[in-house]
């Protein structure tokens, strides 16, 4: 794995390309979920989002990809454009609003389900209906996609016979189909073996570069985080703590979220 | 249209293909082979969306609409029954994206309760139920051009659904939240496909019978998925099962005297077995 870092933890944005967050509440059935949530997204940056279960992680990115009601703010700034407003009726118009490619937690396929990679990618992409044979032209749409996270020869596999890595890999392909502004990873590495994790990671850090992209991820998997990410981001129903991996890792928030005992002159 | 038929099934060397004579068997031939595919292929999602419970609850409510319908005095109690089984799939959709329980608990709510419903209706003032035994078994000799040709519609209507937004309800089946950020109104998909079953499901329970009908929209899509490998051939081979599955029990009904709809039923059974002993090794 290489480790790659352009991590100034700048505050301000000025005219780079970023995603701002600004005081975001979210209330489910009347229980706060959310509140006071405020950090910058760069383009370019690999930020992990880790905290324990129930934090909000989740609800957290289906703010941002505009599916649960919040208040406070959510706007994307385009390297030196005007400012958009997500989840704002009037940010819709076409060609502002930034695309955002989502990779959801691990679904399950019944390991009998009859869905190809090609039919779950083709009703994804396209408005071919897959229980009609998919064309060939959808095909090799498919497998040029598939060739970004080095999955051509996973078209004709059925879901549910993938391994853990592998469909990441696919819903990788998936979010980058079209390529996005912002692209959200809902714990890519659960269930998936150590190659894979590598495999995964060394392709987020190719996508960054190569598309500029910023890549925002939740983990539980703390180990890792040194090598691939610029800036984690502590939650549990707020933001306790933010900055550069070891900073995050170190603090005592760190350790009281995780009833962690910490070394000399810690707290339990 | 129906001349046409006529015409057509004459050529056949049966018995009942005579011509001039018999056109019960011959319009339930047609009808089977319109409403066999229906059921094939709306089967496919109803199996891979685990909605087999749903469809089951789905023709318990299209009784209620029935005893509904019949104690209102209409003429017709199946359109009440339409109607019936619409607002039950709808309002069964709300009820499951705004409660925390899980879907096979919401249905077994809604279920019992139109059950209920249906029998306490049809029983009022001391009634007896026996008019509504007909609908159990289901009587497909019974059906007339004029159904064939709504059948024929419906099953028009639900291609058109499937070219339009099989693709969408399917994403919405495998991860709501990864297809509504990929733009599919998840919900309206949802409430749409139960609305097509729902409709599906009462139009033709006079012919198939209750106690029958969701058999015919398990075993055909659950026998495929034994031997499919990809949403084509699950496709083909639902909607193929169902087919010679239901001309087969047509005739096994007529010549053994037996319901047409537990024979076409049995012999479903039966092609799940075969396609079980024959099934995929993954």
């Amino acid at each position: 794995m290489r480790k790659i870092k352009h991590g100034k933890l700048v505050s301000g944005c000025a005219d780079a390309c970023c995603l701002k967050l600004e005081g975001l509440n979210v209330r489910l059935d009347g229980e706060p979920i959310l509140s006071d949530v405020s950090f910058h997204l760069h383009c370019g940056e690999i930020v992990a989002l880790i905290g324990p279960n129930g934090a909000g992680k989740s609800s957290l990115l289906r703010a941002i990809l505009g599916q649960l009601p919040y208040s406070g703010s959510i706007t994307f700034s385009p390297a030196g454009g005007p400012a958009i407003r997500l989840g704002d009726p009037t940010g819709t118009v076409k060609g502002t609003r930034p695309l955002v490619g989502y990779v959801p937690q691990s679904p399950t396929f019944d390991r009998g389900d009859p869905l190809s990679v090609l039919d779950f990618f083709t009703a994804a992409t396209s408005n071919w209906p897959v229980c009609l044979p998919v064309p060939t032209r959808y095909r090799e749409q498919a497998a040029a996609c598939l060739a970004r996270v080095h999955g051509e020869d996973l078209l004709d596999k059925p879901m549910g016979s993938l391994s853990g890595g592998q469909l990441q890999r696919v819903l990788l392909a998936l979010a980058l189909d079209p390529v996005p502004h912002i692209l959200l990873l809902d714990e890519p590495l659960s269930g998936v073996d150590v190659e894979g994790e590598h495999q995964l990671l060394d392709m987020l850090d190719e996508l960054r570069t190569q598309y500029d992209l910023s890549i925002f991820l939740t983990t539980h998997d703390f180990a890792t985080l040194e090598h691939f990410a610029d800036k984690v981001v502590l939650l549990n129903k707020q933001v306790l703590k933010a900055g550069s991996p070891s900073e995050v890792l170190s603090s005592p928030e760190f350790y009281r979220t995780f009833h962690l005992r910490m070394g000399k002159g810690g707290e339990e | 249209m129906m001349q046409l038929w006529y015409f057509l099934v004459d050529l056949l060397p049966f018995e009942w293909a005579q011509t001039g004579s018999m056109y019960f068997m011959k319009n339930a031939l047609l009808a089977v082979l319109v409403i066999s595919p229906l059921f094939g292929l709306l089967s496919t999602m109803v199996v891979h969306s685990r909605m087999s419970f749903f469809s089951d609850a789905l023709g318990h409510s299209a009784f209620t609409g029935m005893a509904i319908g019949a104690i209102c005095g209409f003429g017709e109690p199946t359109w009440a029954a339409v109607v019936f089984a619409v607002v039950f799939a709808v309002l069964f959709n709300l009820v499951r994206r705004r409660s925390a329980l899980t879907s096979d608990t919401v249905i077994g709510v809604f279920s019992s309760t139109a059950v209920a419903l249906g029998i306490f209706i049809s029983t009022l003032g001391g009634r007896s139920f026996t008019k509504f035994n007909s609908l159990l078994i289901g009587d497909i000799l019974s059906v007339d051009p004029g159904k064939i040709g709504l059948l024929a519609l419906i099953l028009l209507a639900v291609l058109a659904l499937w070219a339009v937004s099989f693709n969408h309800l399917m994403l919405s089946t495998v991860h709501p939240a990864l297809a509504g950020s990929r733009g599919v109104k998840v919900f309206w998909q949802e409430t749409v496909f139960s609305v097509a079953i729902a409709v599906v499901v009462t139009l033709s329970m006079t012919w198939v019978g209750l106690l029958v009908i969701n058999s015919l929209l398990v075993l055909p899509a659950a026998s495929a998925r034994n031997t499919a490998r990809n949403m084509t051939q699950y496709h083909l081979f639902s909607v193929l099962g169902a087919v010679v599955c239901g001309v087969a029990g047509l005739m096994t009904s007529y010549y053994l005297g037996s319901s047409a709809g537990a024979s076409i039923t049995l012999y479903l059974a039966v092609w799940f077995a075969l396609s079980f002993s024959a099934r995929k090794k993954v």
